[in-house]
């Protein structure tokens, strides 16, 4: 072993010993662009509506739904009636289409008047449209009195009627009620039904479904046996004999609560179900096995760690639950067991139109169908696109 | 398999027990009861007449008597005061508003019940099998889009609005009327061919607005499942093998993805038979719908409580044959395994 390999020895041509003094950054190879950072280090929210955007549909569904829960903040401005005034002369009388052009001249959106004609054979009301009478509509405008959220005296309106003309776009029911400002009115009553009944189903589903993930064991078997049986039974003929149970003395508006109770108290299962398995997953997590061992109580591990982990799929499953709601309260209304007038929904208003005679001479009644559908049908749309983005990392 | 079915039996009678139980509770939850209404009016209007046979048969009922002793004399636990005499003994109890037993005024409603709801079944295996392999094996084309957006309407649609809708539009169409079991000149006739016929033409659209809805849930479960099936490796493996198109979707992924078709129809059945009441009740069908929402609106317990009791069975039954085909079909499930969802 000679020493022709110095190991220390340096090359005469070294670089000068050189130390920077800028502060060393260790992260700094794994650094991420500003774009990139926006996408890593969105919250599962943020990423959620990212993903939701995509989803045109859905989207567009949200904003008709919160255009028309917005529209029950200024239900009596909106509708060119109130929802309780008749017009003795207009019984049943057919919609009036909305014409521009009159004699060729222009002059705005207007009606054309009724004649009406007592009809000895039938016993209905005949009505016949007059070329003479011209009601052009009035916009933002006095129209019939009402108090705004029951304390401002109020007649302000969006459309009205002529002074002395009428304006029924889409017919008038068996008392001579505008069917149109019925429907607006009803949208308060059918659409907050769903979110009443939704949030008791919610509450008791996170509960009853939490500690049965939590716990598990004999809490777990129990509640599952519940959750079973409730499942197989019909709903809507619980629902009937439920709500056969409220007592008839009830004011409309208790009645209103039982049903919206009624409808949550059936519909939990669903939701603990799968909060229950969403929880079985999570608590075999090493951030939930962490939170107990630095002694965290139960209530905040499901509170705090648990919950918030797969509350964007609930949300989706709520929305997908809420239509049931809907339409089980217009089924029970419309047999006559749910809500009943003066309160109106739009199940109320179907229930006029229950047997056949009504429909064939007066098929405008039905009319009410039309926004069930189509809020339904919304609600569908919506809570199918969040579920998929409740799902951001697939 | 007979140890699955038995075991599987033996589920459904603590099931039963507790069903019956909520159900006499929630019949019982009004307050007061047929009878004293009745006694209530009498008295109101100041008749003695027919007093007494109301007081005697609220003593025979036991109506003063605490709701478990009620509930026992209902069932058939707990002898009345003429022994034992309730469901179990197969007497259905007393309807108050119709003055004659139960079983006569439920009577052939409870048949066509059945019938109406098998129909509903079996229509919507029948339409939702062909439409959801289509779509699957066709996936994106324009007929799949094209059922996909119906499933979707159909999904949303509820039935009674439906029911509602055909109503209107078959009488002013073809100015024909469908509701009703049958065409009424053959009201009150014995059975005949023509009347089979009519009760069948009847029934279509019912059974149509009955099962839209679990149409559109089938069609969209059965594609999933099938389109999940068909992109795994196995049949990659008999398409290399020179499967035709055909045999590789009949011998493994149709077999695989029939599983939730069939376990389905059991959670779908609860929806079914609500359909089926609210549907009797809009296209006036002589099915227990319509003797339901008398019943509970007039406080006829035992006659709802029966309906309510039937209704439920029903739909528990249907969940044991569903069941029971399933095992039939999964050997995993009859030997105790996990289901794979």
């Amino acid at each position: 072993m000679t020493d022709t390999f110095d190991r220390n020895a340096r090359p005469a041509s070294t670089l000068p010993h050189f130390v920077s003094q800028e502060p060393f950054n260790p992260y700094e190879a794994e650094a991420l662009t500003p774009e990139q950072e926006r996408i890593y280090l969105a919250s599962g929210w943020k990423m959620m509506w990212w993903k939701l955007k995509r989803h045109k549909v859905a989207v567009a569904s949200g904003i008709f739904l919160l255009l028309m829960y917005l529209s029950i903040l200024f239900t009596e401005i909106l509708a060119p009636y109130n929802s309780t005034t008749r017009h003795a002369d207009y019984l049943y009388a057919p919609p009036q289409g909305i014409h521009l052009f009159h004699d060729g001249k222009f002059i705005g959106p207007f009606v054309y008047g009724y004649d009406s004609e007592a009809n000895l054979k039938t016993f209905r009301w005949d009505y016949r449209v007059n070329r003479d009478k011209v009601y052009p509509l009035r916009f933002f405008c006095q129209g019939d009195p009402y108090d705004l959220y029951g304390l401002i005296p109020m007649r302000f309106h969006l459309v009205c009627p002529a002074k002395d003309g009428v304006f029924f776009p889409l017919g008038t029911d068996r008392l001579g009620r505008d069917m149109l400002s019925r429907i607006i009115y009803g949208t308060r009553i059918s659409l907050t039904v769903g979110l009443i009944g939704i949030t008791i189903s919610f509450i008791l589903g996170i509960t009853l479904g939490g500690i049965a993930g939590y716990f598990g064991g004999w809490i777990d078997s129990a509640i599952q046996r519940v959750i079973e049986v409730l499942r197989s039974l019909p709903e809507l003929p619980l629902w009937l004999a439920l709500s056969a149970a409220l007592p008839v003395n009830w004011s409309p508006i208790v009645i209103y609560f039982g049903i919206t109770i009624i409808l949550g108290l059936l519909d939990w299962p669903g939701l603990a179900r799968s909060v229950r398995s969403k929880f079985m997953a999570l608590r075999e997590e090493d951030f939930t096995t962490a939170a107990v061992l630095m002694g965290a109580k139960p209530s905040r591990v499901i509170g705090r760690h648990l919950v918030p982990n797969f509350m964007s799929h609930l949300i989706a499953s709520a929305t997908l639950s809420v239509p049931a709601m809907i339409l089980g309260e217009t089924a029970l209304s419309f047999l006559g067991l749910g809500l009943r007038p003066p309160i109106t929904s739009w199940g109320v208003l179907l229930n006029e139109a229950q047997n056949l005679a009504a429909i064939e001479f007066h098929p405008w009644i039905i009319t009410p169908m039309i926004p069930v559908i189509l809020v339904i049908l919304a609600f569908n749309f919506l809570g199918d696109g969040l579920r998929d983005a409740a799902d951001p990392y697939h | 398999m007979l140890r699955y079915i038995v075991k599987r039996l033996l589920v459904m009678i603590p099931t039963l027990f507790v069903i019956s139980v909520l159900t006499f509770i929630i019949i019982q939850l009004p307050p007061g009861d047929y009878l004293s209404n009745q006694i209530a009016e009498l008295k109101a209007r100041g008749e003695a007449a027919g007093l007494e046979k109301l007081q005697f048969l609220r003593a025979e009922y036991g109506f003063d008597e605490p709701w478990y002793v009620q509930y026992g004399r209902w069932v058939g636990l707990l002898p009345g005061p003429h022994g034992f005499s309730g469901l179990l003994q197969g007497n259905w109890g007393w309807s108050f508003e119709h003055q004659r037993p139960v079983e006569e005024v439920v009577g052939d409603g409870l048949m066509l019940t059945i019938v109406l709801n098998a129909a509903v079944v079996l229509f919507i295996y029948i339409v939702s099998f062909p439409i959801g392999i289509y779509s699957a094996t066709r996936q994106y084309s324009i007929a799949d889009y094209g059922f996909t957006f119906l499933g979707y309407l159909g999904l949303a649609t509820p039935n009674f609005l439906l029911g509602l809708a055909l109503l209107y539009f078959f009488n002013v169409w073809f100015g024909i009327s469908v509701g009703g079991l049958m065409d009424p000149s053959y009201i009150g006739q014995p059975m005949s061919w023509g009347k089979f016929w009519s009760i069948l033409a009847h029934l279509i659209v019912p059974v149509v607005v009955i099962g839209t809805t679990g149409t559109a849930a089938m069609i969209r479960r059965l594609r999933a499942n099938l389109l999940d099936e068909l992109h795994k490796q196995y049949v990659t493996t008999a398409r290399a093998k020179g499967l035709s198109e055909t045999k590789v979707l009949w011998k493994y992924p149709l077999r695989m993805a029939l599983n939730p078709f069939v376990s389905d129809i059991g959670n779908l059945l609860p929806s079914l038979v609500s359909g089926s009441v609210i549907v009797s009740v809009v296209l006036n069908l002589p099915t227990i719908g319509p003797v339901l929402l008398d019943a509970l609106t007039s406080q006829d317990q035992y006659l709802a409580g029966f309906i309510l009791l039937f209704v439920t069975v029903l739909t528990l039954v249907g969940m044991l044959v569903s069941d029971i085909l399933l095992a039939v079909l999964d050997p995993r499930i009859r030997l105790g395994g996990e289901v794979r969802k």
